[in-house]
């Protein structure tokens, strides 16, 4: 790990409720309490000036984890230090729910209905969420590990009428 | 036939000013069928005569779910979903993928096939510019532009088509080289179009940059902040148009993209004059960075000899045992992959693409998210079309230049 990240993470110990530290290929991974999502990236938007949330998503690792089943990860960029930090909050498989970063980044709005869209996990104190890449009225959310992928069967000779019969056509 | 759910008004009250509540601004639906969004993008507008109060955008509509798609597959296949995400950036996409993979699996790449990437994806980034300025240019009333930019595009395809043998969906590029070396009339294809483009951008430029009925639609109109666009996530060339000097190629070096000698373009006064001028001069500077690549191209193999991410070569199948086996195990189980994730970034012509990628230890993704560069630039757009006119929404939109299958994944 480099020296001035080493620092911002151990200043980030000291004033969060740190639960782990992961390091890959040079990239830092660190894993912060829910409740404290939003204090800690205000933290490090203005004293640490990671002004840029690259990214936002969420991974479900059902059925192994239940508590936590989710990690919401935010991957902030410094345009003016040259550093990267992946932020991950750990999420509770039941009534997921986090607080709302959509004041600390504006980007998070968009990012946020993504995650509430494709993962279920609600965020408190968001202005406006609502499902945004699926239409409003669907059921479900897909990038969850215990929603099926769906297929669709090929059609062919031996099983043409089958297949023709669950078709949807016009009602009579 | 799923039921039609009611929406009543309430649940949609705080999307629009009280005013409109009380009849007195007027909603007005632009889209999702519109020739100037550019795709299937639809804005719910309110209006107080032409002036915008508040863009509501509604996305989704080209959906296809690639995420999830790309679960189910393993890291070789998957990569085929990758051509589909921004259909004007193809091999720029395949190759944010490819790296995203080779880091994650710690797979190098030789020299040669790093030169041929960085060829091949600052001309598609010269081509993405091109339809944006074709288009941007007709959304203005410039009609013959649209006519040269796609000329020049035409020839950009051409080259994908000879190397690849597609001309958009090429998924030349894959984990740890390139597909195959280039033919020997690559060369000549390239030195062709580095000679005759300059002409053809200052030709763009004199019928363009100082038009008079041009400037009026983008001379302070959609004006972005510094502080905004980094809020708001915004990356590529209008961060850059906004002043700030962020550019991936730069900051970050890939690919061996510190060896070549270009200027990142920084504007700013952050409207779309700004924005226009900034991509202009990227054509300019990525034409540079292909004559140099190709200069500098060395001879040499075209794929990593790592045989346990990389298949061997068709002549190596025929007397090696060994050979066979690794053939056939990578095409039909595929190589697995660490259980950690990644995030590795490339900078697109639209900005920061960014490929978050989660291994289970098993051979296909456990996750990857994509992180398009367009979905968050279309997000800064209320906050900058506001107050302005109608037909400067259109410029603005224009300018922001995102592509709807970028946006929907």
């Amino acid at each position: 790990m480099e020296n001035t990240l080493r620092s911002i993470v151990q200043t980030l110990q000291e004033k969060f409720e740190v639960n782990k530290v992961e390091e890959f290929r040079g990239e830092v991974h660190v894993f912060i309490a829910p409740a404290q999502i939003v204090d800690a990236l205000t933290h490090l938007r203005d004293n640490e000036s990671f002004e840029l949330m690259s990214a936002m998503t969420a991974v479900d690792y059902w059925p192994e984890g239940e508590d936590p089943r989710f990690n919401v990860i935010c991957q902030l960029t410094s345009v003016s230090r040259d550093l990267s930090l992946q932020i991950r909050v750990p999420v509770a498989g039941a009534s997921p729910s986090v607080p709302t970063v959509s004041g600390v980044y504006g980007s998070a709005n968009w990012r946020e209905r993504e995650i509430f869209d494709m993962f279920g996990i609600t965020f408190e104190g968001h202005p406006d969420l609502r499902r945004i890449l699926m239409p409003f009225d669907w059921e479900g959310h897909p990038l969850r590990k215990d929603y099926p992928l769906g297929y669709e069967e090929p059609q062919f000779s031996f099983n043409f009428e089958e297949i023709s019969l669950q078709k949807p056509g016009p009602k009579e | 036939m799923t039921q039609l759910q009611e929406v009543t008004v309430d649940e949609l009250k705080h999307l629009v000013s009280e005013r409109a509540v009380e009849g007195e601004t007027m909603l007005l639906n632009m889209g999702p069928q519109h020739p100037a969004t550019h795709g299937v993008l639809r804005l719910l507008l309110e209006l107080d005569g032409e002036i915008v109060i508040n863009c509501i955008p509604d996305i989704g509509y080209l959906h296809t779910g690639i995420e999830k798609n790309m679960e189910a597959k393993t890291y070789q296949k998957a990569e085929v979903m990758t051509d589909r995400l921004d259909y004007m950036n193809t091999v720029g996409n395949n190759l944010a993928y490819c790296m995203a993979v080779e880091k994650l699996v710690d797979l190098d790449v030789p020299v040669r096939a790093q030169g041929i990437r960085v060829i091949l994806t600052e001309l598609q980034r010269i081509a993405s510019h091109l339809v944006w300025i074709g288009t941007h240019a007709l959304d203005l009333a410039a009609m013959s532009m649209f006519m040269y930019a796609f000329r020049e595009r035409e020839i950009i395809l051409d080259i994908l088509e000879l190397v690849s043998g597609q001309r958009m969906m090429t998924t030349y590029f894959r984990p740890g080289g390139v597909w195959r070396d280039v033919p020997v009339e690559f060369e000549d294809a390239v030195r062709n179009f580095i000679k005759i483009f300059p002409k053809r951008i200052d030709e763009y430029e004199a019928l363009l940059t100082k038009n008079p009925l041009l400037l009026d639609r983008l001379l302070g109109i959609g004006v972005l902040t510094k502080e905004t666009a980094l809020s708001y996530s915004v990356t590529g060339p209008i961060l850059r148009a906004s002043g700030v000097d962020w550019d991936l190629r730069k900051a970050r070096p890939y690919m061996g993209y510190e060896q070549y000698d270009f200027i990142v373009p920084v504007r700013t006064e952050g409207d779309n004059y700004a924005r226009y001028l900034v991509r202009v001069q990227e054509m300019r500077e990525s034409l540079k960075i292909v004559e140099q690549a190709l200069d500098k191209l060395p001879m040499g193999p075209v794929r990593s000899d790592n045989r346990k991410f990389v298949p061997p070569p068709r002549s190596e199948i025929g007397v090696s045992m060994e050979a066979l086996i690794h053939h056939f195990k990578l095409w039909t189980e595929g190589f697995d992959a660490p259980k950690a994730s990644i995030y590795s970034a490339v900078e697109g012509p639209r900005g920061e693409l960014g490929v978050f990628l989660e291994g289970d230890g098993g051979p296909k993704p456990y996750r990857v998210h994509m992180r398009t560069p367009s979905f968050d630039n279309l997000g800064v757009l209320p906050v900058i079309s506001k107050g302005h006119l109608v037909a400067d929404l259109i410029a603005i939109i224009g300018s922001i230049d995102f592509v709807l299958g970028d946006i929907d994944r």
